[in-house]
Protein backbone atom coordinates (compact mmCIF):
# COMPACT_ATOMS: atom_id res chain seq x y z
CA UNK A 1 0.00 0.00 0.00
CA UNK A 2 1.07 3.55 -0.61
CA UNK A 3 1.43 6.10 1.93
CA UNK A 4 0.91 9.42 1.12
CA UNK A 5 3.94 10.54 3.75
CA UNK A 6 3.36 13.86 3.62
CA UNK A 7 -0.43 14.16 3.98
CA UNK A 8 -0.33 12.09 6.88
CA UNK A 9 2.23 14.06 8.44
CA UNK A 10 0.27 17.55 7.54
CA UNK A 11 -3.16 16.06 9.07
CA UNK A 12 -1.19 15.17 12.48
CA UNK A 13 0.52 18.62 12.34
CA UNK A 14 -2.89 19.69 12.27
CA UNK A 15 -4.56 17.54 14.98
CA UNK A 16 -1.54 19.02 17.47
CA UNK A 17 -2.78 22.40 17.26
CA UNK A 18 -6.50 20.84 17.50
CA UNK A 19 -5.85 18.76 20.79
CA UNK A 20 -6.54 20.83 23.74
CA UNK A 21 -6.76 18.63 26.68
CA UNK A 22 -4.89 16.41 24.70
CA UNK A 23 -4.68 14.22 22.03
CA UNK A 24 -7.86 12.32 22.90
CA UNK A 25 -10.04 14.98 22.04
CA UNK A 26 -9.36 14.58 18.12
CA UNK A 27 -9.54 10.77 18.32
CA UNK A 28 -12.97 11.17 16.11
CA UNK A 29 -10.42 13.09 13.41
CA UNK A 30 -7.88 10.57 13.41
CA UNK A 31 -10.59 8.08 12.87
CA UNK A 32 -12.08 10.11 10.10
CA UNK A 33 -8.44 10.21 8.67
CA UNK A 34 -7.05 7.59 9.32
CA UNK A 35 -9.95 4.73 8.45
CA UNK A 36 -12.16 6.41 6.81
CA UNK A 37 -10.22 8.55 4.06
CA UNK A 38 -6.89 7.39 4.13
CA UNK A 39 -8.06 3.60 4.57
CA UNK A 40 -4.59 2.73 6.80
CA UNK A 41 -6.13 1.42 9.64
CA UNK A 42 -9.26 -0.90 10.55
CA UNK A 43 -11.43 0.19 12.80
CA UNK A 44 -10.70 -2.67 15.46
CA UNK A 45 -6.98 -1.62 15.02
CA UNK A 46 -7.87 1.75 15.49
CA UNK A 47 -9.84 0.81 19.07
CA UNK A 48 -7.06 -1.50 19.98
CA UNK A 49 -4.45 1.45 19.50
CA UNK A 50 -6.01 3.29 22.52
CA UNK A 51 -6.38 0.30 24.44
CA UNK A 52 -2.82 -1.02 24.08
CA UNK A 53 -1.74 2.64 24.71
CA UNK A 54 -3.85 2.44 28.30
CA UNK A 55 -2.77 -0.75 29.69
CA UNK A 56 0.75 0.25 28.77
CA UNK A 57 3.05 2.68 31.31
CA UNK A 58 3.51 5.98 30.06
CA UNK A 59 1.66 9.41 29.05
CA UNK A 60 -1.34 8.25 26.75
CA UNK A 61 -0.23 10.08 23.61
CA UNK A 62 1.78 7.00 22.91
CA UNK A 63 -1.71 6.00 21.42
CA UNK A 64 -0.94 7.66 18.24
CA UNK A 65 2.56 5.93 18.08
CA UNK A 66 0.57 2.63 18.01
CA UNK A 67 -1.17 4.08 15.39
CA UNK A 68 1.16 5.26 13.27
CA UNK A 69 2.94 1.85 13.85
CA UNK A 70 -0.08 -0.57 12.85
CA UNK A 71 -0.76 1.34 9.88
CA UNK A 72 2.80 1.97 7.90
CA UNK A 73 5.15 0.12 10.69
CA UNK A 74 8.37 2.26 11.98
CA UNK A 75 8.13 4.81 9.53
CA UNK A 76 4.37 5.86 10.37
CA UNK A 77 5.00 5.93 13.52
CA UNK A 78 7.98 8.25 13.20
CA UNK A 79 5.62 10.54 11.17
CA UNK A 80 2.44 10.15 13.39
CA UNK A 81 4.34 10.92 16.87
CA UNK A 82 6.56 13.75 15.17
CA UNK A 83 3.39 15.36 13.77
CA UNK A 84 1.44 15.35 16.77
CA UNK A 85 3.97 16.54 19.27
CA UNK A 86 5.84 19.03 17.27
CA UNK A 87 3.65 22.27 16.80
CA UNK A 88 2.35 21.46 20.50
CA UNK A 89 5.72 21.35 22.12
CA UNK A 90 7.03 24.25 20.12
CA UNK A 91 3.75 26.57 21.06
CA UNK A 92 4.03 25.33 24.82
CA UNK A 93 7.62 26.15 25.27
CA UNK A 94 6.98 29.35 23.89
CA UNK A 95 3.79 30.13 26.07
CA UNK A 96 5.41 29.10 28.89
CA UNK A 97 8.31 30.99 28.75
CA UNK A 98 6.20 34.36 27.66
CA UNK A 99 4.38 34.00 30.87
CA UNK A 100 7.36 32.82 33.10
CA UNK A 101 9.16 35.71 31.90
CA UNK A 102 6.00 38.63 32.55
CA UNK A 103 5.22 36.53 36.04
CA UNK A 104 4.17 39.93 38.08
CA UNK A 105 1.68 40.85 35.31
CA UNK A 106 -1.47 41.25 36.42
CA UNK A 107 -3.04 38.82 33.66
CA UNK A 108 -0.38 36.46 34.30
CA UNK A 109 -1.47 36.11 37.92
CA UNK A 110 -4.82 36.20 37.14
CA UNK A 111 -4.69 33.46 34.87
CA UNK A 112 -2.86 30.86 37.24
CA UNK A 113 -5.76 31.85 40.23
CA UNK A 114 -8.71 31.97 37.89
CA UNK A 115 -7.67 28.78 35.99
CA UNK A 116 -6.59 26.95 39.13
CA UNK A 117 -10.19 26.08 40.23
CA UNK A 118 -11.25 24.96 36.64
CA UNK A 119 -8.30 22.60 36.60
CA UNK A 120 -9.21 20.62 39.42
CA UNK A 121 -12.66 20.49 38.59
CA UNK A 122 -11.84 19.29 35.02
CA UNK A 123 -10.20 16.35 37.08
CA UNK A 124 -12.42 15.47 38.63
CA UNK A 125 -15.07 15.27 35.70
CA UNK A 126 -12.19 13.09 33.92
CA UNK A 127 -12.00 10.45 36.64
CA UNK A 128 -15.58 10.66 36.41
CA UNK A 129 -15.96 10.38 32.97
CA UNK A 130 -13.04 7.19 32.45
CA UNK A 131 -15.24 4.97 35.03
CA UNK A 132 -18.54 5.83 34.07
CA UNK A 133 -17.92 4.75 30.53
CA UNK A 134 -17.20 0.92 31.90
CA UNK A 135 -20.64 -0.51 32.99
CA UNK A 136 -21.12 -2.06 36.38
CA UNK A 137 -21.00 -1.28 40.15
CA UNK A 138 -17.94 -2.72 41.49
CA UNK A 139 -16.16 -0.38 39.25
CA UNK A 140 -16.96 2.66 40.61
CA UNK A 141 -16.58 1.39 43.80
CA UNK A 142 -13.25 0.45 43.14
CA UNK A 143 -12.26 4.20 41.54
CA UNK A 144 -13.78 6.38 44.73
CA UNK A 145 -11.88 3.68 46.88
CA UNK A 146 -8.66 3.93 45.15
CA UNK A 147 -9.27 8.18 44.82
CA UNK A 148 -9.76 8.29 48.74
CA UNK A 149 -6.94 6.18 49.42
CA UNK A 150 -4.55 8.33 47.47
CA UNK A 151 -5.86 11.41 48.68
CA UNK A 152 -5.46 10.19 52.20
CA UNK A 153 -2.54 7.80 52.05
CA UNK A 154 0.75 7.32 50.76
CA UNK A 155 0.61 3.70 49.62
CA UNK A 156 2.41 3.50 46.47
CA UNK A 157 0.81 3.87 43.39
CA UNK A 158 1.92 1.30 41.56
CA UNK A 159 0.56 -1.01 44.34
CA UNK A 160 -2.87 0.28 44.11
CA UNK A 161 -2.87 0.10 40.00
CA UNK A 162 -1.73 -3.81 41.24
CA UNK A 163 -4.45 -4.27 43.31
CA UNK A 164 -6.56 -3.07 40.87
CA UNK A 165 -5.51 -5.47 38.03
CA UNK A 166 -5.89 -8.29 40.74
CA UNK A 167 -9.31 -7.37 41.12
CA UNK A 168 -10.14 -7.22 38.12
CA UNK A 169 -8.47 -10.19 37.18
CA UNK A 170 -10.59 -12.21 39.70
CA UNK A 171 -13.45 -10.63 37.99
CA UNK A 172 -14.61 -8.84 40.71
CA UNK A 173 -15.04 -5.47 39.07
CA UNK B 1 10.59 30.16 41.79
CA UNK B 2 8.43 32.39 43.38
CA UNK B 3 5.98 30.64 46.39
CA UNK B 4 8.80 28.38 46.66
CA UNK B 5 8.40 26.20 50.56
CA UNK B 6 11.77 26.34 52.04
CA UNK B 7 12.25 22.71 51.64
CA UNK B 8 12.44 22.91 47.75
CA UNK B 9 14.81 21.06 45.68
CA UNK B 10 16.00 21.55 42.40
CA UNK B 11 17.36 18.66 39.94
CA UNK B 12 21.27 18.61 39.90
CA UNK B 13 21.17 17.96 35.86
CA UNK B 14 19.25 17.42 32.78
CA UNK B 15 20.52 13.72 33.11
CA UNK B 16 18.98 13.87 36.44
CA UNK B 17 15.44 14.97 34.72
CA UNK B 18 15.06 12.24 32.63
CA UNK B 19 16.16 9.72 34.89
CA UNK B 20 13.29 11.17 37.06
CA UNK B 21 10.65 11.46 34.18
CA UNK B 22 11.35 8.08 33.17
CA UNK B 23 11.09 6.24 36.60
CA UNK B 24 7.87 8.39 36.95
CA UNK B 25 6.13 7.73 33.30
CA UNK B 26 6.91 3.66 34.03
CA UNK B 27 4.63 3.94 36.84
CA UNK B 28 1.64 5.90 35.39
CA UNK B 29 -0.54 3.08 34.11
CA UNK B 30 -3.69 4.63 32.64
CA UNK B 31 -1.92 8.06 32.70
CA UNK B 32 0.80 9.70 34.83
CA UNK B 33 -0.75 12.98 35.89
CA UNK B 34 -1.34 11.16 39.35
CA UNK B 35 2.56 10.51 39.44
CA UNK B 36 3.53 13.59 38.85
CA UNK B 37 1.89 15.10 41.26
CA UNK B 38 3.33 12.71 43.59
CA UNK B 39 6.95 12.63 42.38
CA UNK B 40 7.45 15.97 41.65
CA UNK B 41 5.46 17.37 44.50
CA UNK B 42 5.75 14.60 47.24
CA UNK B 43 8.96 12.80 46.49
CA UNK B 44 11.45 15.22 44.91
CA UNK B 45 9.74 18.40 46.19
CA UNK B 46 10.87 20.45 42.80
CA UNK B 47 7.19 22.05 42.96
CA UNK B 48 4.68 22.72 45.26
CA UNK B 49 1.33 22.22 45.05
CA UNK B 50 0.45 25.28 43.85
CA UNK B 51 3.01 25.47 41.09
CA UNK B 52 1.60 22.04 40.08
CA UNK B 53 -1.56 23.42 39.66
CA UNK B 54 -0.09 26.58 37.71
CA UNK B 55 1.73 24.57 35.29
CA UNK B 56 -1.02 22.21 34.73
CA UNK B 57 -3.62 25.28 34.01
CA UNK B 58 -0.82 26.51 30.93
CA UNK B 59 -0.61 22.61 30.31
CA UNK B 60 -4.63 22.03 30.35
CA UNK B 61 -5.71 25.32 27.94
CA UNK B 62 -3.00 24.87 25.59
CA UNK B 63 -2.88 22.28 22.45
CA UNK B 64 -0.53 18.53 23.26
CA UNK B 65 -0.68 16.13 25.76
CA UNK B 66 -1.19 17.47 29.45
CA UNK B 67 1.74 15.59 31.36
CA UNK B 68 3.95 16.09 27.96
CA UNK B 69 3.42 19.70 28.16
CA UNK B 70 4.13 19.79 32.19
CA UNK B 71 7.33 17.98 31.49
CA UNK B 72 8.51 20.22 29.00
CA UNK B 73 7.71 23.43 31.07
CA UNK B 74 9.18 21.92 34.34
CA UNK B 75 12.42 21.22 32.02
CA UNK B 76 12.31 24.43 30.82
CA UNK B 77 12.01 26.15 34.18
CA UNK B 78 15.69 24.37 35.15
CA UNK B 79 18.25 23.92 32.46
CA UNK B 80 16.12 26.09 29.69
CA UNK B 81 15.73 23.68 26.36
CA UNK B 82 18.17 20.98 27.49
CA UNK B 83 16.13 20.64 30.23
CA UNK B 84 12.69 20.81 28.41
CA UNK B 85 13.98 18.09 25.91
CA UNK B 86 15.46 15.61 28.77
CA UNK B 87 12.16 16.05 30.58
CA UNK B 88 10.41 15.10 27.60
CA UNK B 89 12.20 12.21 26.26
CA UNK B 90 12.03 10.92 29.51
CA UNK B 91 8.75 10.97 29.60
CA UNK B 92 8.39 9.19 26.14
CA UNK B 93 11.63 7.29 25.11
CA UNK B 94 11.08 3.68 27.42
CA UNK B 95 7.49 4.16 27.31
CA UNK B 96 7.19 4.10 23.42
CA UNK B 97 9.40 0.67 22.91
CA UNK B 98 7.11 -0.68 25.99
CA UNK B 99 3.81 0.66 24.02
CA UNK B 100 5.08 -0.73 20.99
CA UNK B 101 6.25 -4.54 22.20
CA UNK B 102 2.91 -4.91 24.07
CA UNK B 103 1.49 -3.72 20.45
CA UNK B 104 3.43 -6.61 19.11
CA UNK B 105 1.40 -9.37 21.81
CA UNK B 106 -1.61 -7.31 22.16
CA UNK B 107 -3.68 -9.67 19.39
CA UNK B 108 -2.35 -13.29 21.43
CA UNK B 109 -3.95 -11.63 24.63
CA UNK B 110 -6.28 -9.38 23.47
CA UNK B 111 -9.54 -12.16 23.76
CA UNK B 112 -8.30 -13.27 27.18
CA UNK B 113 -10.82 -12.67 29.85
CA UNK B 114 -8.21 -12.85 32.86
CA UNK B 115 -6.04 -10.19 30.72
CA UNK B 116 -9.08 -7.84 29.82
CA UNK B 117 -10.78 -8.16 33.42
CA UNK B 118 -6.80 -7.22 34.99
CA UNK B 119 -6.88 -3.84 32.52
CA UNK B 120 -10.32 -3.41 33.51
CA UNK B 121 -9.50 -3.31 36.92
CA UNK B 122 -6.40 -1.25 36.42
CA UNK B 123 -8.47 1.48 34.38
CA UNK B 124 -10.85 1.54 37.12
CA UNK B 125 -7.67 2.49 39.63
CA UNK B 126 -6.49 4.87 37.00
CA UNK B 127 -9.12 6.65 37.13
CA UNK B 128 -9.39 6.98 40.69
CA UNK B 129 -5.56 8.39 41.24
CA UNK B 130 -7.11 11.16 39.02
CA UNK B 131 -9.75 11.76 41.31
CA UNK B 132 -7.65 11.66 44.39
CA UNK B 133 -5.04 14.04 42.71
CA UNK B 134 -7.31 16.32 42.51
CA UNK B 135 -8.92 16.11 46.28
CA UNK B 136 -5.18 16.75 47.05
CA UNK B 137 -4.47 19.31 44.76
CA UNK B 138 -7.50 21.54 46.73
CA UNK B 139 -5.03 22.73 49.05
CA UNK B 140 -3.52 24.92 46.24
CA UNK B 141 -6.56 26.69 46.00
CA UNK B 142 -6.14 27.92 49.94
CA UNK B 143 -4.10 30.89 49.23
CA UNK B 144 -6.14 32.26 45.89
CA UNK B 145 -7.64 35.42 44.98
CA UNK B 146 -10.61 34.10 44.29
CA UNK B 147 -11.41 33.27 47.70
CA UNK B 148 -12.81 29.55 48.80
CA UNK B 149 -16.58 29.84 48.36
CA UNK B 150 -15.68 31.12 44.72
CA UNK B 151 -13.10 28.52 43.89
CA UNK B 152 -15.55 25.71 44.46
CA UNK B 153 -18.38 26.90 42.32
CA UNK B 154 -16.31 27.16 39.39
CA UNK B 155 -14.82 23.70 40.42
CA UNK B 156 -17.92 21.79 40.38
CA UNK B 157 -19.42 24.33 37.40
CA UNK B 158 -16.44 23.03 35.59
CA UNK B 159 -17.44 19.26 36.74
CA UNK B 160 -20.80 19.81 35.69
CA UNK B 161 -20.29 21.46 32.21
CA UNK B 162 -18.02 18.80 31.37
CA UNK B 163 -18.70 15.53 32.99
CA UNK B 164 -22.51 15.96 33.07
CA UNK B 165 -23.61 18.10 29.99
CA UNK B 166 -20.60 17.02 27.99
CA UNK B 167 -19.68 20.45 26.94
CA UNK B 168 -16.44 20.81 24.58
CA UNK B 169 -13.42 20.99 26.76
CA UNK B 170 -12.29 24.01 24.62
CA UNK B 171 -15.60 26.36 24.88
CA UNK B 172 -15.44 25.90 29.13
CA UNK B 173 -11.96 26.63 28.93
CA UNK B 174 -12.64 29.77 27.24
CA UNK B 175 -15.83 30.88 28.72
CA UNK B 176 -15.63 29.94 32.04
CA UNK B 177 -12.04 30.64 32.12
CA UNK B 178 -12.67 33.69 30.83
CA UNK B 179 -15.13 34.89 33.81
CA UNK B 180 -12.52 32.97 36.62
CA UNK B 181 -9.86 35.22 34.95
CA UNK B 182 -11.59 38.43 35.17
CA UNK B 183 -12.86 37.92 38.46
CA UNK B 184 -9.34 36.76 39.85
CA UNK B 185 -8.06 40.19 38.11
CA UNK B 186 -10.72 42.05 39.78
CA UNK B 187 -10.04 40.13 43.11
CA UNK B 188 -6.06 40.89 42.35
CA UNK B 189 -6.92 44.49 41.84
CA UNK B 190 -8.71 44.99 44.68
CA UNK B 191 -6.45 43.17 47.28
CA UNK B 192 -3.53 45.52 45.76
CA UNK B 193 -5.36 48.99 46.46
CA UNK B 194 -5.72 47.93 50.12
CA UNK B 195 -3.20 49.20 52.56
Amino acid sequence: MAVDWLALFGHFLVFSLLSIGGAITVAPEMHRVLVDQMGLLTDAQFNASIAIAQASPGPNILFVAVMGFQAAGMAGMAVTLTGIMLPSTTLALMVSRWGHARREWLAVRAFKAGMAPLVIGLLVATAWLLTVQTPGKGHVLLTVASALIVWRTRLHLLALIAIGGVLGALGWV
Amino acid sequence: MAGASSDAATPASPRELFVAFTKLALQGFGGVLAVAQRVLVEERRWLTNAQFVEILALAQVLPGPNVCNVALMVGDRFFGARGAFAALAGMMAVPLVIVLILTAVYSQYAADPVVSGALKGMGAVAAGLIGGTALKLMGALRDNPLGAPACAVFAVVTFVLIALLRWPLAGVLLGLGTVACLWAAHALRSRREMP
